[in-house]
């Protein structure tokens, strides 16, 4: 049998797949990109520990501490 | 167990094979243009900064999720889109792309644009992109297009949401000034139609959807230009008054509201005898001014948004 690397389907679908493609990897710049903006923002890195689901008690502030 | 390969597959051949270009075609890129303009102008107006990366996600959503909407709208009406010349060439009707990827594009593209603009912004600008989709596909398309005659008038809130949509990304809220920018572009919609609808023949009627100029005739038309063009000129001039108005825009506002009432008078004025006579010039300049009239309203916005700016960094 003769290996034919590529089908002919693959040659007519190209620019469709391209397309898929660069709109996947814009996502992917999307997604990354809202993420450190959302970081950024945040400002207090102590914000940023309260989105990891685990309770720690150490930012919680105490009551009637003083700083 | 076969080792045969997908190469020896006999792989179906169609006659048309649908490239980006078409998909991209089932999203109407000319209204999602007016969605994008009038969605960035709601969020730069607003009082509050929103990070310029942000800002940019949201817009894209805001057309996506318009887009999407414009392929579920395709879908739906991919029969009477058949018959009318104007859009027979639509993807669906000119057999480029399948009916059922169209209703999945609207599909996922809807959820996309939902779900990313509420993870990017908030829940009050998701929702009403949300709903803004609904009422365009359901409300719009399925129900109201083929049973009314005013199909227009209400079908044009879906155009209208989109300032709103921007307004509600930068400051999470419904205000006066975002209400009387979905109402500019809501009262603006009809008589802007309808002077359209006087002097280009279209074969509405073939396709069963009733247009106020067969259902009611051309003198009713009219008439309905002039009665929306008054309903619309105290939204116009009302929203120079708010927080987002200004000399500007009140200026564009008063000369704009004066050009479009006389162009709709002058319709009202006149009958379908005399308009045959000069080839319909009148009507035409109306839609012309209509036109301009929108985008001069959103430009002026801007403007007093930047001289606001600007006396504030002096």
């Amino acid at each position: 049998m003769v290996i034919k690397v590529e089908h002919e389907l693959h040659q007519r679908r190209k620019g469709r797949n391209t397309g898929v493609g660069l709109l996947l990897l814009g996502l992917i710049g999307i997604v990354f990109g809202l993420t450190v903006v959302k970081v950024l923002q945040l400002g207090d890195i102590t914000e940023f520990e309260k989105f990891d689901h685990v309770a720690r008690p150490q930012i919680i502030p105490e009551e009637g501490a003083t700083e | 167990m076969t080792d045969a390969s997908l190469q020896d597959a006999p792989i179906p051949t169609t006659a048309y094979e649908p490239g980006m270009g078409d998909y991209f075609a089932l999203m109407k890129p000319r209204v999602m243009s007016l969605v994008v303009f009038t969605g960035l102008v709601g969020l730069l107006v607003s009082p509050v900064a929103v990070h310029p990366f942000i800002g940019f996600v949201a817009i894209l959503c805001i057309a996506v999720g318009a887009g999407a909407s414009g392929a579920l709208n395709m879908w739906w009406d991919a029969d009477i889109d058949a018959l009318m010349k104007r859009t027979a060439r639509r993807p669906i009707p000119a057999g480029k792309v399948a009916p059922g990827e169209a209703l999945g594009i609207g599909l996922g593209l809807s959820g996309f644009s939902v779900v990313l603009l509420w993870l990017a912004t908030n829940a009050l600008a998701a929702g009403l992109l949300a709903f803004t989709i609904f009422f365009y596909a359901v409300v719009y398309s399925m129900w109201l297009k083929r049973s009314t005659p005013q199909n227009i008038v209400i079908g044009g809130a879906a155009g209208a949401f989109p300032p709103m949509i921007g307004w509600a990304v930068a400051t999470g809220s419904i205000t006066i000034e975002s209400v009387l920018m979905f109402g500019l572009i809501f009262m603006w919609t009809p008589p802007h139609f309808w002077a359209l609808a006087l002097f280009v023949k279209t074969d509405y009627g073939d396709a069963g959807v009733p247009m106020l100029t067969e259902t009611h005739g051309r003198d009713s038309t009219r008439k309905h230009v002039l009665i929306y063009t008054l309903l619309l000129v105290p939204v116009a001039l009302g929203l120079a008054f708010t927080s987002i108005g200004g000399p500007v825009y009140l200026t564009v506002a008063l000369v704009m509201n004066a050009w479009f009432l006389k162009g709709a008078y002058d319709i009202w004025k006149r009958d379908d005898a005399a308009a045959e006579a000069d080839s319909y010039a009148v009507e035409k300049g109306v839609f012309k001014v209509s036109l301009y009239y929108l985008f001069a309203h959103f430009v002026a916005l801007l403007v007093d948004a930047a001289l606001r700016l600007n006396v504030g960094a002096v």
